[in-house]
């Protein structure tokens, strides 16, 4: 027994973290790039006395694992684009009912069936505002194998800490990229054990400070005899008509993430403290970046580096502080600019009044960044323009 | 324990019409379990959406509702987790049969231990009277101004079909025999079926004139015949009639049960899981 020193992919090294967390249950339905977490989770939850089911299709599996999750069980799915569009009903009832789930999303390039194997960033926003309605929810960013790893026990972590739904956006490249990682002992790890009340009498499942309470949650077949609803409910959990309670209920759920958006977020960063030009990345678009960023501050750029590992809430301080030196900062994604416009929120366009001009580099050919193409936005400002290829 | 020991009593007057069957039957569930003696600790009744699925909110068990179309694949997840659990689902026509009809046949052949109630209105009722995929060709609806051209499924067909070892059909005008039925879906190990016909007045029936609530389960009554009656009447008086009764009971292995033989079976070959981490291998689609 002992640490785990191994050449393995995302998508294991996110199976571990999740079994290091404690899962209980895994629903999925096969879909490429996410597919060899379902495969594992089949092998080894056995061993643990976990249970594995493939369902007959994603909706089904996000809603299995709700099911598991309301018996105290630590629930998760995997899946790619498409299953992710049809999971998203399920998502707000998750995130309405507070039941935590983690949902793993191997990214595929899109939208439609796309190209399976191929890579993309193209479901920040869905991941942010596809089920309807006002709903908390946090979505966390792997950049490497070992932080598939790390993500996927955060994910377990928060989701039951806050009671939401917790999205690891992965993409395929960090999905199916090998790398050499040292994970501890899984075993060495203590999991944190979902806060349940002590006594049925009385219990009020929904009853918690209106400004972001988590409320304690009883799991089924244990005396509690509570009612669960995707309806508008009071603190008994029960349906209401009542605006004031509506208004109530939706503002509180919301805000347990807003609050803690700085116990939450999290992210990497390279040469930010004197940085004029910064490159925004996160997923394996950052590791291009990263190289990117490297290469240019050799040559004497003041080139800077910025890895979003928490993509919601979204790490907006850390944005706004880049506005201390930077004149540029480059978004570099594989969409048309999700990211970007968060970006541009927070600091404004440049062009229309922010201080800091703002530059998408978007890319959606199915291709990972080639270090090339964001060196080249780095050194495109009008000071050396023309000493790379131009790439916009 | 009473038979309202079961209901939360602070919940009631339900939300149904008057003259609903819905009512019936809920009550034929819950005098049920109560014949059987079940622990209300132990029991989970999952829903789905539309009339029926209110039925949830009445019951003093854990209950839950869930999205339309959806409570069976909840209770799957709660009957894995769970197994020493007794889930039940209670759904309606057109959550079992159209939007949730995937869960529906893969649940039936997982033989998974879940029993399922199936209030068969003929009509989405909650939204005031479209047809459903149980509603019998040529009646109005909303939907249908001109009468359905679609035919109904066979529920009970289809679930024996996909494999449920327990279906029966009861309506809301013959009680006592929906009450055996649960019961005995409810001793059945693995996944049971109980449809309920029951009456909507309010949307079927006015829409197609059948009229007031009596006149409702006066029609019901008409056009069902028990099917140990009808097993010794001729083919002509049988020809177009709804057969109730018990119409399947076999055997066949658990899911749940066959899972945790596999985890028992699995942890005798593996006392630890570090180290064993596998290869994953390529593939696409």
């Amino acid at each position: 027994m002992g640490k785990i020193v191994k050449l393995m992919q995302g998508n294991e090294a996110c199976t571990i973290g999740a079994l290091a967390a404690g899962l209980d249950f895994y629903a999925g339905y096969p879909i490429t790039p996410s597919t060899e977490i379902a495969e594992m989770c089949s092998e080894e939850l056995p061993k643990v006395g976990g249970r594995f089911i493939q369902m007959e299709d994603e909706i089904g599996s996000i809603a299995a694992i709700i099911g598991a999750s309301l018996t105290g069980k630590k629930a998760m799915t995997a899946t790619s684009g498409p299953g992710f569009s049809l999971m998203q009903e399920l998502v707000g009832y998750s995130s309405l009912c507070e039941i935590p789930i983690v949902i793993v999303n191997v990214m595929r390039v899109g939208p439609s069936t796309g190209m399976p194997t191929s890579t993309s960033q193209g479901d920040v926003m869905q991941a942010r505002w596809g089920t309807h309605g006002d709903h908390p929810i946090i979505v966390l960013a792997p950049g490497n194998v070992r932080e598939c790893f790390d993500l996927t026990f955060r994910a377990f972590e928060l989701s039951e800490k806050y009671r939401v739904p917790v999205i690891v956006l992965a993409d395929e490249v960090i999905g199916h990229m090998r790398e050499k990682v040292e994970l501890p002992d899984p075993r060495s790890i203590k999991p944190t054990k979902r806060k349940a009340p002590t006594n049925p009498a009385g219990y009020k499942p929904y009853a918690a400070d209106p400004d972001g309470g988590v409320p304690l949650m009883a799991p089924f077949g244990e005396g509690y005899r509570w009612h669960v609803t995707g309806l508008f409910h009071d603190e008994g959990g029960f349906p209401t008509s009542k605006p004031k309670v509506a208004d109530t209920l939706v503002r509180r759920i919301n805000r347990k993430v807003d609050k803690n958006v700085d116990d939450i977020v999290d992210y990497a960063s390279e040469s930010l403290d004197d940085s004029e030009v910064v490159v925004v990345s996160f997923g394996s678009s950052a590791m291009s970046a990263l190289s990117a960023v490297r290469r240019a501050r050799k040559e004497g750029v003041k080139a800077g580096f910025l890895r979003l590992k928490t993509l919601w809430p979204f790490p907006e301080k850390v944005v706004a502080a880049l506005a201390a030196h930077a004149k540029r900062v480059i978004v570099a994604e594989m969409n048309l600019g999700q990211v970007a416009l968060e970006v541009e929120r927070v600091l404004g366009r440049g062009a229309s009044g922010g201080k800091v001009v703002v530059e998408r580099l978007g890319k959606v050919n199915s291709e990972l960044f080639h270090p090339e193409e964001i060196y080249a936005a780095i050194r495109s400002d009008a000071a050396v323009r023309g000493d790379a290829k131009g790439s916009k | 324990m009473a038979t309202l020991d079961y209901f939360r009593q602070e919940k009631l007057p339900h939300i149904w019409c008057p003259g609903c069957g819905h009512g019936a039957i809920t009550g034929a569930l819950v005098r049920a379990i109560e014949k059987l003696g079940l622990d209300k600790n132990k029991v989970v009744v999952v829903s789905g959406i539309g009339c029926s699925s209110r039925a949830v909110g009445y019951l003093d068990f854990d209950t839950l509702h869930t999205a339309h179309g959806r409570a069976i694949a909840y209770a799957t997840g709660i009957k894995l987790s769970r197994p020493d659990l007794k889930v039940i689902v209670m759904t309606g026509d057109g959550d079992c049969t159209a939007i949730g009809g995937n869960h529906f046949i893969h649940a039936a052949r997982r033989n998974i231990g879940i029993t399922t109630i199936v209030m068969n209105n003929e009509i989405y009722g909650m939204t005031s009277g479209q047809y459903s995929p149980m509603t019998p060709t040529g009646m109005l609806g909303t939907t249908a101004p001109y009468g359905n051209v679609e035919r109904p499924f066979d529920l009970c067909k289809l679930a024996v079909s996909a494999g449920a070892t327990y279906v029966g059909r009861g309506t809301a005008y013959h009680v006592p025999l929906t009450i055996d039925l649960i019961e005995k879906a409810l001793l059945n190990d693995g996944f049971s079926v109980v449809e309920a016909i029951s009456g909507c007045p309010t949307y079927l029936g006015r829409k197609n004139k059948i009229g007031d609530a009596v006149q409702m389960l006066d029609w019901i009554k008409d056009q069902t015949i028990n099917v140990k009656a009808a097993a010794v009447l001729p083919p002509e008086k049988v020809a177009g009639k709804i057969l109730i009764g018990e119409l399947h009971s076999s055997k066949a292995p658990e899911y749940t049960a066959s899972y945790r033989e596999l985890i028992g079976r699995v942890q005798r070959r593996y006392d630890s899981y570090i180290g064993e981490v596998r290869e994953c291998a390529s593939n696409s689609d």
